[in-house]
């Protein structure tokens, strides 16, 4: 029988949550790292017992683990990100120009073909690769030189690289989401980028069409059908037919289309989840509900799944890393909350259960589907 | 020189030491020279107590020892004599905050 394991970055250290494939009984380990925050937590799916997280303190700074046991023992990794040439700057939140700084790593993509590679996403924006399984790493400096990039801001959680979607079935094909700026593709591996933000519309900017300024907070494709791409923006779930080429909005009838997470179905390439926030200022469910809205026919039409989340008092946030599905069938979705529970559903979301209520605010939620 | 060195629990657990460490420090004994050392020894806390690139102080960190704070002194000064002679431990301090 297949085994599950999900990997829970929070404020406060990493946890190990295991079942068998029945989902039912969940052992909990951690936490690991602990009184560290773990931006993110994810596994290789070349060897899934190679396991990486993204360690961060304000005092410490950043360091990386590695796991080659699945989380039994760990190694620190290589932490010198170096940004490739001239620095140059960005926009502060004020417009005025800021020298691009390294923060933290928000996301680590391991490559979905070779064992030792793995991607970076950093803060303050830009892409790194590592070939040696993150002792040493090297900007892909195509992206952060792309003609736009002085125009970059920040979001308020910073100026972000969140988001690494790699096309399984075009080799050097790689999406990056960043936190103010939009989606860039490659087609080269990571040397050159472009922009690909036509149809998205964001009110905030001078112009809401602009080519690069958009607050993307989550981008998912299932790897039966890489060019369609699923986006939550700031405001307005998207959708693109065309590799994003160019995007139509597919919030339809959400009580609210702000949000964090957006992930795919397993086995329904169609069929696809996001969490309703009710606003950018306020970042908790509407009506204090926590629901999960499914769409079977890729947006537009969607339902709230309730059976098992609280319906009542809830007041707590998704944050984009933290929702993800395992490839069981029937499908299982995971998500945490930063109020420190992780719920799954075994059965697509129909119904919901607290796996762990108490863990630190929950920053990243990945699973791993093991033999 | 044998030079004794405290590091905040965090680091501690990084590095997987209980409590303080001892470097063997080549030449003058400065603040550079022991995180020299100290970073040979447990190569984990590069980038954790300065900069990888500009070797600055990280800044929630203080240096102290024999009841001073060296933090602001150049990194290139030698240190009291107590603490070359491994009388006094180099302190590495993380700043309080919280409520």
């Amino acid at each position: 029988m297949s085994r599950i394991r999900v990997l829970v970055g929070t404020r406060k250290g990493a946890f190990v949550l295991t079942s068998d494939g029945t989902r039912a009984r969940w052992d909990v380990d951690g936490p690991h790292f602990g009184g560290w925050e773990i931006y993110h937590f994810k596994g290789s799916t070349v060897d899934p017992n190679r396991l990486y997280a993204s360690q961060s303190s304000s005092w410490f700074g950043q360091v990386i683990q590695r796991s080659d046991d699945g989380g039994k023992t760990w190694e620190t990794a290589g932490n010198k990100f170096v940004y490739d040439g001239p620095t140059g700057t960005h926009q502060w939140y004020d417009g005025t120009p800021h020298p691009w700084e390294f923060a933290r790593v928000w996301h680590l993509e391991p490559s979905l073909t070779e064992r030792d590679t793995v991607y970076a996403g950093v803060e303050d924006a830009a892409l790194f690769r590592s070939a040696d399984a993150g002792q040493t790493w090297q900007e892909l400096p195509g992206l952060r030189g792309h003609g736009t990039a002085a125009s970059w801001q920040p979001g308020a959680g910073g100026m972000c690289l969140h988001t690494v979607v790699q096309d399984p079935s075009r080799p050097g094909r790689i999406f990056v989401a960043i936190s103010s700026a939009g989606v860039f593709r490659s087609d080269d591996g990571g040397r050159a980028w472009k922009p690909i933000n036509r149809g998205l519309r964001s009110e905030q900017l001078p112009d809401p069409q602009a080519e690069v300024g958009h607050c993307v907070h989550r981008i998912a494709m299932h790897p039966s059908r890489p060019g369609v791409l699923f986006m939550q923006k700031h405001w307005d779930v998207m959708r693109s037919d065309d590799g994003g080429e160019s995007w139509r909005e597919v919030s339809g009838n959400l009580p609210s289309d702000f949000g964090f997470p957006i992930d795919v179905h397993a086995h329904e390439p169609e069929t696809i989840y996001v969490v309703p926030i009710k606003s950018d200022s306020e970042h908790y469910p509407p009506d204090g509900k926590l629901r999960v809205y499914r769409s079977r026919s890729g947006g537009h039409e969607w339902e709230a799944l309730t059976r098992g989340l609280p319906q009542s008092h809830c007041y707590v946030n998704v944050l984009r890393d933290a929702m993800c599905v395992d490839s069981l069938d029937p499908c299982g979705i995971y998500f945490g909350t930063t109020g420190g529970q992780v719920y799954a559903s075994a059965d697509a979301g129909d119904t919901w259960t607290a796996i762990v209520r108490d863990l630190p605010s929950v920053v990243s939620v990945e699973v791993q589907t093991l033999p | 020189m044998i030079v004794r060195v405290a590091l905040p629990a965090h680091l501690r657990t990084l590095a997987r030491v209980g409590g303080e460490v001892k470097v063997d420090v080549e030449g003058p004994v400065t603040t550079s020279s022991v995180l020299d050392a100290l970073e040979a020894m447990y190569p984990m806390l590069r980038g954790t107590i300065r900069d990888q690139v500009t070797r600055r102080r990280r800044p929630f960190l203080r240096f102290f020892a024999c009841e001073e704070d060296l933090s602001h002194d150049s990194p290139d000064a030698p240190l009291p004599g107590a603490v070359a002679s491994g009388a006094e431990p180099f302190l590495v301090i993380g700043a309080m905050a919280g409520g």
